[in-house]
């Protein structure tokens, strides 16, 4: 690289561990989460070989239980949770609102160690042998029966909750205060209204997890009910509590994705986003009525027919803004130029998937429908569409198209479109015949099944093989591209945007002097051509 | 924010106006405990509870400075308490509606 | 951390601002939304256990009735009354350091401190007294008939509500004490009363949560 820029500055590793750069602390994530993304991929693969087959060959029903309960704790805690905001986010937000770093320096280097705190301990409750619980942790199981480290692993949980909050109170006030002159709201990319309302939900739902986690380890640990039946307490209120949290979390994880897309659509078909303050609301909309909803993971626990009626009709309510963002999405691209590169493939990857994930959501939104449904593999094939399918998806896509902005190197584009490609058939493959699967009956968290299931549960482990083998192609030609890519300009893409007006890889403070902005957001007609490097 | 600099006088006096939102906040306190003695039935919660949250406005108002704030400091500090308003609504929902 | 070659040009070399924020009035709000926002977070970290004190209240009112009449109303209304008054202390300070009495700041954040620990000596000797009169989930519980179950559900609640009350006071006192030490150091006014202002926005926070708590706990069944 030349010149001085953020990763030039200093060699010394003591320099990475005690930055406050928030360009540095991206990379300190990004290097975390790709553990972590292996550990929990790791329990996936034994399951999916275990699954081939309706017999229970490669582990027992223990072992499975504390493997699924792995993946799910570590997928969603140490990985999808803190997977954009934490790198992507951590790395543009300042940048694309012409500041020199977060409103907190220092706090987000604390987040990213209270995160590696968290990740360790509930490494360390894996080690000794997992949990058993299911990532959701009901109780009385949980609190009374459960023979595994669920103390240690909810500890661990609990100080990564720290590290979220402390990332939205970043992200808000920065968003807010820190914006260069002329950078009104409506100026703003959409990346940023998205961030604004994940941090909104990180910092408004994480503390009741917080105090979720604080009772059922009093429970567990002092013998102190407060979840026990025995002495009048109501497993329902665990669930009320841990939902409260749980379901705004996964717009937590969806909403810095579909904030992706709305750069990547823009960019590569050369236009502003159709109806861009729709989509703006809608961030916001998505954010405070994903408030409103959780009930509709208790529809079969117990709780009153009334309360699943009103939670039921929300779920339907909160499907509307994220419509919105896909007509909107849709209506972009028409008469735009298109250009099919690869972070282009996996933001149309992202919109078919997350509409099939967002409509199957909706099925489930129906109380009779969930009540045949749930606890089946057709929740699972819904979820799984969004997460993986909406939001690993759209996580690859920002990587690559911020890619020369990190690294200040180009990645190889046919491997890459090659490798979008493949993702998507692998994922497709894995997960399509697990909607089958549920609609015929099959129960999730099983390791063993009828033999009739067993044409769809092979599809799916093939699938996922090839979905591995697809995950791991970005690893290859990415790090050859940190060594043996062509150099970066500022602006390969052509693309609007703050975040390209300085140089790849950005200096330290990120702008040789501070810009002003006067320009409406997604100004193509004025933009640079993009580059042939 | 920060006030223009006065000469210091010479012997501090507290300020008159926290004085006497100290004061009242005081009274209220009395207030509260004697009403929770008188037999009002169901309306001793409501009395308590509407007596604490004015202690607790004039804590935010006077203390806290939001008197003198912008509207989007108050939206900041007002965002809490309005979604511990959803989760105690929408929570007790369940809980109230059982049958 | 190694200086850049280049500054920006709208961006300040002041000492009592940080590198990456351009003006005092910016630091200044920068801090506030900061502190509302972490104070947000608070609320509702309270927020779920006071979900379940009013679930199981709505469960078995008189029990809580009952329950709230076992606790020790002396000793709530002077804690509450010793709160309120180190509130007072801290927003006092705050005004006197805004007037650079350096002195009289560091007294009243003094007092403030002393009305903490006197805080949190009193409950200390309430804990004391209930675990003497075998209220303590977890530990000793021990009451009979019909409201018993009930009244351990409030007890639970009171007891981690208050334990995690305390803790907040004791990282309050801890903050009020690094600024009654700096209160007398040659530091850059503004610097110094932007982060007095920060802390005692939390200070007063901790004070508010009490005034809801001692409502919730110590008032319930006085009348019957």
């Amino acid at each position: 690289m030349t010149g001085k820029n953020y990763v030039t500055e200093d060699y010394r590793l003591s320099s990475w561990f005690t930055t406050t750069d928030h360009k540095r602390i991206a990379i300190l994530y990004f290097a975390a989460l790709i553990f972590f993304f292996f550990v929990g991929g790791a329990a996936a693969t034994i399951m999916r070989i275990e699954l081939a087959t309706p017999a229970s060959d490669v582990v027992n029903a223990d072992t499975y239980n504390r493997l699924f309960t792995m993946h799910g704790i570590i997928m969603v805690w140490f990985f999808l949770i803190p997977s954009i905001p934490n790198t992507l986010g951590n790395f543009i937000v300042p940048l694309m609102i012409g500041a020199r770093d977060l409103a907190f320096p220092r706090l987000n280097l604390a987040s990213w160690y209270l995160f590696m705190l968290g990740g360790s301990i509930t490494l360390y409750a894996i080690f000794m042998g997992g949990i058993d619980t299911g990532w959701t942790l009901y109780t009385p199981f949980s609190t009374l029966y459960s023979n595994s480290y669920v103390s240690v692993a909810v500890a661990g949980i609990f100080v990564a909750g720290f590290s979220s909050i402390l990332t939205g109170l970043n992200f808000i006030v920065t968003i807010h205060k820190l914006r260069a002159p002329g950078l009104t709201w409506y100026r703003l990319p959409l990346f940023i209204w998205s961030l604004y309302a994940t941090s909104v939900i990180l910092v408004l739902a994480t503390p009741v997890l917080a105090i979720t986690l604080v009772l059922l380890a009093a429970e567990r640990l002092f013998g102190v009910g407060i979840f026990d039946p025995r002495i009048g307490g109501d497993p329902l209120l665990f669930q009320h509590l841990f939902w409260f949290y749980s379901h705004p979390a996964v717009y937590i994880m969806i909403l810095p994705g579909m904030g992706v897309v709305n750069e990547l659509i823009s960019c590569y078909a050369r236009k502003k986003i159709f109806g861009y303050r729709f989509v703006a609301w809608a961030s916001l909309a998505i954010a405070g009525a994903g408030f409103l909803v959780w009930g509709h993971h208790m529809f079969v626990s117990g709780q009153s027919l009334t309360a699943s009626l009103v939670f039921s009709f929300m779920s339907f309510v909160v499907a509307v803004p994220s419509a919105i963002k896909v007509f909107n999405w849709t209506a972009t691209l028409r008469k735009g130029t298109l250009r099919f590169d690869a972070p282009m493939l996996y933001a149309l990857g992202f919109v078919g998937l997350f509409t099939i994930g967002g409509l199957t959501g909706l099925f489930l939104a129906c109380l009779a429908f969930d009540v045949y449904a749930t606890d089946t593999y057709f929740v699972v094939a819904h979820f799984h569409y969004i997460m993986v399918g909406g939001m690993v998806t759209a996580y690859f896509g920002g990587l690559h198209y911020w890619w020369p902005k990190i690294t200040g190197r180009m990645y190889p584009e046919y491997w890459a479109r090659a490798a979008a490609i493949l993702i998507f058939f692998g994922f497709n493959l894995t997960f399509f015949p697990q909607f089958i699967l549920g609609v015929e009956g099959m129960p999730r968290r099983y390791h063993v099944y009828p033999a009739e299931f067993q044409v769809w549960n092979v599809l799916s482990s093939g699938g996922a093989s090839i979905l591995a083998a697809a995950y791991l192609l970005p690893m290859f030609y990415l790090g050859f591209s940190l060594f043996f890519g062509a150099r970066a300009p500022a602006n390969p893409w052509g693309a609007t945007g703050l975040e390209w007006r300085t140089s790849s890889p950005p200096p330290r403070l990120n702008f040789e002097q501070q810009p002003v902005v006067t320009e409406e957001p997604y100004d193509y007609a004025h933009a640079p051509e993009p580059q042939r490097v | 924010m920060s006030e223009i600099g006065r000469p210091p006088p010479r012997t501090w006096r507290p300020p008159i106006d926290l004085v006497i939102c100290w004061i009242a906040l005081l009274l209220l306190l009395g207030l509260t405990v004697v009403l929770s003695y008188q037999p009002l039935a169901s309306l001793n919660f409501a009395v308590a509870m509407t007596i604490a949250a004015i202690k607790a406005g004039l804590v935010a108002a006077i203390f806290m400075e939001l008197r003198h704030r912008s509207g989007v400091v108050r939206a900041f500090a007002a965002a809490g308490f309005f979604w511990l308003a959803i989760l105690l609504w929408l929570g007790l929902m369940d809980f109230l509606t059982r049958t | 951390m190694t200086m850049p070659t280049r500054r920006s040009r709208n961006v300040s070399d002041r000492s009592d601002i940080a590198e990456h924020l351009a003006t005092v009035p910016q630091r200044d709000e920068v801090l506030e939304l900061g502190m509302w926002t972490f104070l947000s977070t608070e609320v509702l970290l309270f927020g779920g256990l006071i979900l379940s004190y009013f679930v199981y209240r709505h469960a078995d009112p008189q029990a809580f009735l009952a329950a709230g009449r076992e606790t020790k109303i002396v000793i709530g209304t002077l804690n509450t009354a010793l709160l309120l008054t180190s509130s007072f202390c801290v927003a006092a300070a705050l005004r006197a350091a805004e007037h650079e009495q350096r002195r009289t700041t560091r007294a009243l954040l003094g007092l403030a401190i002393v009305l903490g620990l006197t805080f949190l000596g009193l409950k200390s000797f309430e804990y004391i007294e209930e675990y003497r009169e075998h209220l303590v989930p977890g530990v000793n519980f021990a009451r009979a008939g019909e409201n018993a179950h009930g009244i351990e559900l409030f007890f639970i609640f009171y007891f981690v509500a208050t334990l995690l009350h305390a803790v907040h006071v004791l990282c309050g006192i801890g903050v009020l004490a690094v600024f009654a030490a700096l209160a007398t150091a040659t530091i850059a006014r503004s610097r110094y009363v932007a982060g007095l202002r920060t802390a005692a926005l939390y200070w007063h926070f901790v004070d508010l949560v009490w005034i809801f708590l001692f409502a919730l706990i110590y008032l319930p069944g006085r009348s019957s």
